[in-house]
């Protein structure tokens, strides 16, 4: 119990004495994260749309794939990650390895699957809804997967905020392709690791409540900009 | 290019093995307004989405004036159960406006016209979903309405509605209607059918039993079925 109040204590002076090496973490932890999930929604909202609304004779085999990849083991994905970035590899050109890059990729990897999943979920019950009224409108596909994504945005944005706070929470794949490096790889989550790996519990906890702060703080702020639960919103 | 006649030869739908309409026959000319009768399940809706293109004909053939797709492009339908987007009321109105490309701002002024003839005008950025049975119906009128579609499909448009929603829509259509677009409608209220119809088609079964001007058909059907359905007996 008293590791876990000293933990708050270190967190709450960690933050108040803006810690540089927490700020830099925690600048590096957001930076990664938020472009994997920009990155991994680009990809995974239009294809959870085209899902929803385009008839293809390998749908359901790929929907069931990609329900059964928000299951993908984040260590796994970080060995084929690293064996593709390693200088062995066939992008080891490109020397990625141990770069924030690497972080970005692994992330993208795990975190695209969930969020096309739940997005996928909430666009076919709009599409059964829009069905008629948009093919009766004479709509080429593009002009349904538009409507959908632009008036499921509210429901996208939970898939979103799925995939934010599994990345942000994410350490096996990270710590593999990352490495950890002080100044260069450190983020709050393999941070954490490495202060409880050297038993400085207090400073791991402090970390750890930094970090649920942020997801909070990053959740609240997608729902205010997003407008949601506002009276006669969607 | 005229769109009509549409003429449909031996049209069949069916779903799941069951046949939902046909085998039809119609050539429909390109004016005044036609109604669908018929009791429930008799196919009035398969046969509506069937000439507008929703459900595609399984034998048959269905054949516009002009080229389907120029054919698909100048018509509407309005649903039984209107389909609210998730979007305010003018941007709902502006959709189809938008579709083709016309510009937001210019659109959302069309739409926001369109509402006060409708008498939505204060309800412009209220969520469409929040609206009343009547409203609804008002709006899906306005929206098929909106891009003066020259043939507008609607199934049961006032089904559900009060008789004062009921007299505000088809006042609604009757403007549509003087303006040109032609109107082929379903509609379980014989009332209404008698207010509207220049034309009466009476569906039982899938099939077509009656198909005649308004004033013929009202005053003495041609068929067993068509007598039986206008006295209110029981058909199928």
């Amino acid at each position: 119990m008293s590791d876990l109040w000293e933990g708050l204590s270190q967190a709450f002076w960690l933050v108040v004495l803006l810690d540089p090496d927490l700020v830099e973490i925690t600048l590096r932890s957001l930076r990664v994260t938020l472009t994997a999930l920009l990155i991994a929604s680009v990809i995974a909202l239009p294809l959870a749309a085209l899902l929803a609304v385009r008839r293809f004779r390998l749908r359901r085999a790929t929907i069931a794939v990609l329900n059964a990849l928000m299951g993908l083991p984040p260590v796994v994905v970080g060995l084929i990650v690293y064996v593709f970035l390693s200088r062995a590899g066939p992008l080891g050109v490109f020397g990625l390895l141990f770069t924030p890059t690497a972080m970005i990729i692994a992330q993208v990897i795990i975190i695209v699957p969930l969020i096309a999943s739940i997005a996928h979920q909430s666009l076919r019950e709009l599409w059964s809804d829009y069905h008629d009224l948009l093919i009766s409108m004479n709509t080429t596909q593009g002009q349904r997967i538009r409507a959908l994504l632009w008036d499921g945005r509210r429901a996208l944005l939970t898939a979103a905020l799925a995939g934010f706070g599994r990345a942000i929470g994410e350490v096996g794949a990270i710590m593999v392709v990352g490495g950890n490096i002080d100044h260069a790889t450190r983020v709050l989550t393999t941070a954490i690791a490495l202060e409880t790996g050297k038993g400085e519990f207090a400073m791991a906890l402090g970390l750890g409540f930094v970090l649920i702060g942020m997801a909070i703080a990053v959740n609240l702020a997608i729902h205010w900009i997003g407008h949601t639960e506002r009276g006669g919103r969607w | 290019m005229q769109m009509f006649p549409l003429t449909v030869e031996q049209g069949v739908v069916r779903r799941r093995g069951k046949v939902l309409v046909g085998p039809v026959d119609l050539t429909l000319a390109g004016q005044g307004t036609t109604i669908v009768v018929g009791p429930n399940g008799a196919g009035k809706t398969s046969l509506l989405k069937m000439l507008h293109g929703i459900v595609r004909l399984n034998e048959g053939r269905l054949n516009w004036a002009c080229p389907r797709e120029e054919a698909e492009k100048r018509q509407g339908f309005v649903f039984q159960m209107p389909v609210m987007m998730r979007r305010t009321v003018v941007d709902n109105i502006a959709y189809p406006l938008r579709l083709i490309g016309v510009p937001r701002k210019e659109a959302r002024a069309r739409a926001a016209d369109w509402a006060h003839r409708i008498d939505l005008g204060d309800a412009l950025e209220r969520q469409a979903v929040l609206l009343s049975g009547g409203e609804r119906q008002k709006l899906a009128l306005a929206r098929a309405l909106i891009r003066d579609p020259e043939v507008l499909f609607l199934d049961e448009p006032c089904a559900s509605l009060d008789g004062r929603a009921t007299r505000e829509i088809e006042e609604i259509l009757a403007e549509a209607a003087q303006s040109g677009t032609r109107l082929i409608m379903s509609t379980h209220n014989m009332g209404q059918a008698q207010r509207l119809a220049d034309e009466v088609i009476l569906v039982i079964g899938g099939r077509i039993h009656e198909f005649s001007p308004a004033a013929e058909f009202f005053a003495g059907p041609q068929t067993p079925q068509g007598a039986a359905f206008l006295r209110g007996d029981i058909v199928e």
